[in-house]
């Protein structure tokens, strides 16, 4: 008989969102206090991990469709191209560059290169880290 | 380009061409007459300087090569050079014809033949013609390296694999030996050239060094000329082709190291050493090679041991002649520089009658199928004109007139007669060895002589233990023999004329410190009734008493135990070299990781702790430490307690958690020491470890589910404490020599510089980035890895289940 995880997946469901905004909040505020695409990025693949638990690992993946594998070469792709950014602008590879916009919603706020730079750490930690649990786990 | 270094590199650019001329043209005319064409033209190209030469002039010339390193192609055409020079293309020529009735152009491969045989001839004119003492030495390992391939020619065959093998090691290894010795002349004599050097002969001798070189010079030359006790490697080169015997083993290769000791006369001689060493080494090859073949029943391992003698023979009177550098421009410095016109000459002669005998072997085995004395006899009526040149080219060996032999072994005697009476390094006691071993062994070269024309030529002849029908070999197999025969005769009758043209330029060079007056050097047959005459009648009475009684002692000879024969001992120490590194091997590379991590670990801290105590590194300074806190003490605490438990616990699972409770107490840690950032990435990443290690341990196989505590080993114990040890000194001391200031005022300013207030991720993704996308694609590495290593395993698995 399937065990009934009503209460796991329930919980999951809310805790998913959380763990996901949470990510997010450390992802974004990495450049100003403690976080960071790398750090972003594991409780991402925290969150994406939970989900493999309390869920069939089909139906997680029908739900997200996104090739882990591919999301870390993304993720090292971005990294790359942020370093050739600064060579097209006649720097040296990976300078980053940061200034303040007036934007509709935000306000005035501060926009860095290093942000995209950080995105590609964050994919590619996210790629890795649930790529290896899938493989492992798919492993029977 | 002078036109004498086409003449030079001739045989090699021909080589190129051999293959073409052999797979075009070989089934209609034999490749070696067109070989044929490269010897001649030198040998012609070289009869221009003998007149040059004979004035007593000489010639130079300069091929730049790598002059920014002063390595130059310097040739320098002298007497010495030119005789070899001599030697080395007219018998070459000679050969070159004789190989080409002697080698089928059908069944073997002649392109590989003559290709080995050229790149031979060009090393070896390079050899003699170089003045650079590095080109030299180039040559001489091409010398070796074509005489392995000329000896392994019939590579099928073990024994060629096998002597051509034994060869190449004794002549490298006394080679390499030269190099080093040729490194410390040029050292001591700031120059690379050997005229220079012997210009600047007085630096030389003066110098600490000179022994050594000394040493290591005549190594290389006493391997290369069969010098007692390297001259195990030339008996068994004998399985090269016949006209590889004649040419490399007899004329040619052989007389490289004589060359060179010639060569370095003018630098090493006047000191005792060099008397003794070479003197003495050549007197007790002489004895060796001829006491050896006379127990020999084949032919070319008779004639081998005769080389090797010979050899000897010229070795000991260079070392003689020696002595008149000691003594100079005196009465008896031209008494012994006679000596070293002697062993100039015996060379000449040697080259003739030796080359002609091997020919007149070969001509036996090819035309009886053997070369077995045993089975031989009685061809002096089928094969009279081989017979001849036997005779000519035997008698010639054993010292008898009319032959040119008999000439050179009068000087000889002459020469070891003299150094009894030196007086000089010793001599007064032991100079009398020299002529008595001397003339011992004229009387075993005498007896062996015998043996190979009488054995072979006369007697019965059986044609019932020959496999082929015997006759006459073809005419163009016997016009070399019968050239070098001709020689052999001609020298005797006129030796004056080799001796003013060719003989005393080169003895010019040899002693160039010397008043050379032609007058003193006049060769005559015919000297008086002196000592030396005597000396041959005896040999001549002696020899035919023992080779008549031959019968009965010669069964001595196998009664001599091939345990202690230097054979043996070759084969032996190979063996045991071999064993040795084996077991060396073994013993360390014992395959298990366990080990290797212990040289690893001991290593280190070897290395480590060596340095420490002997730069005095054990400086501590603790003012600069900063208050230790409660919580410090506590987490401490913690992290040895868990280590203990890990080290002591017998349950795995107990290992793994206290393992994640210590990467919980670093994250604390860093959460103390004000690192967030560390603290939070460390927290999860332990999570994501411990989870892993969880998983391993779930599918560890259940065949050895006894799991015990880690056995106690004391080398463990050991090496752990002293690396602990190690790297706690070495922190603590490296803290206490905090010599720069810190840099991280720098990033301090990352809010101006990158517009970040987080200064760990700045440096992450700004000041350092570089590193980061490294490390990103370092994970993507290892999560690309795991996953290939896990479906490659899976799709393995469903592979051999659906085999099965």
């Amino acid at each position: 008989m399937k065990p009934n995880d009503v209460i796991l997946q329930s919980v999951t469901k809310v805790a998913v969102v959380i763990i996901f905004t949470f990510s997010v909040y450390l992802f974004m505020n990495g450049h100003h206090n403690p976080g960071g695409g790398f750090i972003g990025g594991l409780s991402t693949a925290a969150a994406i991990v939970l989900l493999y638990l309390a869920f069939d690992i089909e139906k997680v993946r029908e739900n997200i469709r996104i090739d882990f594998k591919k999301l870390t070469a993304i993720g090292v792709l971005l990294a790359v191209c942020t370093g050739l950014g600064g060579v097209v602008f006649g720097k040296e590879f990976l300078t980053q560059a940061f200034g303040y916009f007036e934007l509709p919603v935000f306000g005035e706020t501060e926009l860095t290169s290093a942000l995209i730079f950080d995105t590609g750490v964050a994919l590619a930690v996210i790629g890795t880290a649930v790529n290896i649990i899938l493989s492992i786990s798919e492993d029977r | 380009m002078n036109s004498f270094y086409i003449i030079l590199f001739l045989p090699f650019l021909f080589a190129i061409i051999v293959p073409f001329l052999f797979k075009y043209i070989n089934k209609r005319i034999h490749t070696g007459w067109f070989v044929l064409f490269v010897p001649l033209t030198i040998f012609l190209y070289l009869l221009q300087y003998i007149p040059i030469v004979a004035k007593g002039d000489t010639r130079e010339y300069i091929l730049p090569w790598i002059p920014s390193l002063n390595i130059n192609i310097t040739t320098y055409i002298d007497g010495l050079g030119l005789l070899f020079g001599l030697l080395i293309s007219g018998v070459g020529t000679l050969v070159i014809l004789y190989s080409i009735y002697y080698l089928s152009k059908e069944r073997e491969e002649l392109h590989n033949f003559y290709i080995y045989l050229l790149m031979f001839m060009g090393a070896m004119l390079g050899l003699v013609f170089s003045d650079h003492i590095l080109i030299l030495y180039g040559f001489w390992e091409l010398t070796s390296i074509s005489s392995f391939l000329l000896i392994g020619y019939w590579f099928e065959r073990k024994n060629s694999r096998y002597g051509a093998l034994k060869s190449l090691l004794i002549t490298v290894f006394g080679g390499l030996a030269m190099l080093a010795g040729f490194i410390m002349l040029i050292l001591m004599a700031e120059t690379y050239s050997i005229r220079e050097m012997i210009a600047n002969v007085g630096e030389i001798t003066n110098h600490s060094l000179f022994i050594t070189a000394l040493v290591l010079v005549l190594l290389g030359a006493f391997t290369k000329s069969a010098q007692f006790p390297f001259s195990i490697w030339l008996p068994d080169a004998m399985e090269a082709p016949t006209p590889v015997s004649a040419y490399l083993h007899s004329a040619t290769m052989v007389k490289a190291g004589i060359y060179l000791v010639a060569r370095l006369t003018p630098i090493f001689a006047g000191s005792a050493s060099w008397f003794w060493l070479v003197a003495g080494v050549g007197i007790v090859t002489l004895f060796y090679g001829s006491f050896n073949a006379i127990r020999q029943t084949d032919l070319k391992a008779l004639l081998a041991f005769s080389t090797i003698s010979q050899l000897g023979l010229v070795m000991s009177l260079l070392g003689i002649g020696s002595l008149a550098v000691y003594f100079g421009q005196s009465e008896n410095g031209i008494l012994f520089s006679a000596a070293t016109f002697a062993a100039i000459f015996h060379l000449f002669n040697h080259s003739t009658f030796k080359g002609s005998l091997f020919m007149v072997v070969g001509i036996v085995d090819h035309e009886t199928g053997t070369r077995d004395i045993r089975r031989l006899g009685g061809l002096m009526h089928v094969m009279p004109i081989t017979f001849t040149i036997a005779v000519i080219g035997a008698f010639s060996m054993a010292g008898l007139p009319p032959f040119n032999g008999f000439l050179s072994k009068e000087m000889f005697f002459a020469g070891v007669n003299d150094v009894a009476n030196a007086g000089v390094f010793g001599l007064e006691q032991f100079g009398l060895l020299f002529p008595i071993i001397a003339w011992v062994a004229s009387v075993f070269t005498f007896v062996y002589c015998m043996i190979l024309v009488f054995k072979t030529f006369t007697g019965k002849f059986r044609p019932e233990k020959l496999t082929r029908k015997v006759h006459e070999a073809p005419f163009g197999m016997l016009v070399s023999p019968i050239i070098l025969g001709l020689i052999v005769v001609l020298v005797f009758f006129f030796p004056n004329v080799l001796g003013e043209y060719i003989l005393i330029p080169a003895l010019a060079a040899v002693l160039p410190m010397m008043q050379i007056n032609a007058s003193d050097f006049h060769i005559s047959a015919w000297h008086g009734v002196n000592l030396e005459l005597w000396m041959t009648i005896g040999v001549v009475v002696v020899g035919i008493l023992l080779y008549k009684t031959l019968k009965g002692w010669v069964k001595l000879f196998n009664n001599y135990p091939y345990r202690l024969t230097l054979n043996h001992f070759y084969d032996q120490s190979l063996a045991g070299t071999e064993q040795f590194s084996q077991n060396v091997t073994n013993r360390y590379m014992t395959g298990s990781l366990r080990q290797y991590l212990v040289y690893i670990f001991a290593f280190f801290v070897l290395l480590l702790m060596g340095s420490f105590i002997t730069l005095y590194g054990f400086q501590f300074d603790f003012s600069k430490f900063a208050p230790i806190e409660l919580f410090d003490i506590a987490i401490v605490i913690g992290i040895v307690l868990a280590a203990f438990v890990v080290l002591f616990t017998s349950h795995r699972i107990t290992a793994i958690v206290t393992l994640g409770a210590i990467g919980y107490f670093v994250s604390m840690f860093f959460v103390l020491f004000q690192a967030p950032d560390l603290g939070l990435t460390q927290f999860v990443v332990e999570t994501v470890t411990t989870v892993l290690f969880l998983l391993c341990f779930y599918h560890l196989p259940k065949l050895k589910k006894n799991i015990g505590k880690i056995s106690f080993k004391l080398t463990n114990l050991i090496i752990s404490l002293a690396m602990g040890a190690t790297v706690t000194i070495l922190a603590l001391a490296a803290f206490g020599h905090k010599v720069f200031e810190p840099i991280s005022y720098f990033f301090e300013k990352s809010y101006e510089l990158a517009g970040a207030k987080n200064i760990v991720n700045a440096i992450l993704v700004d000041f350092r980035g570089f590193d980061t996308m490294l490390e990103i694609s370092v994970l993507a590495i290892a999560g690309l890895g795991v996953y290939v290593l896990i479906r490659q395993g899976s799709r393995r698995r469903e592979q051999s289940n659906e085999t099965k």
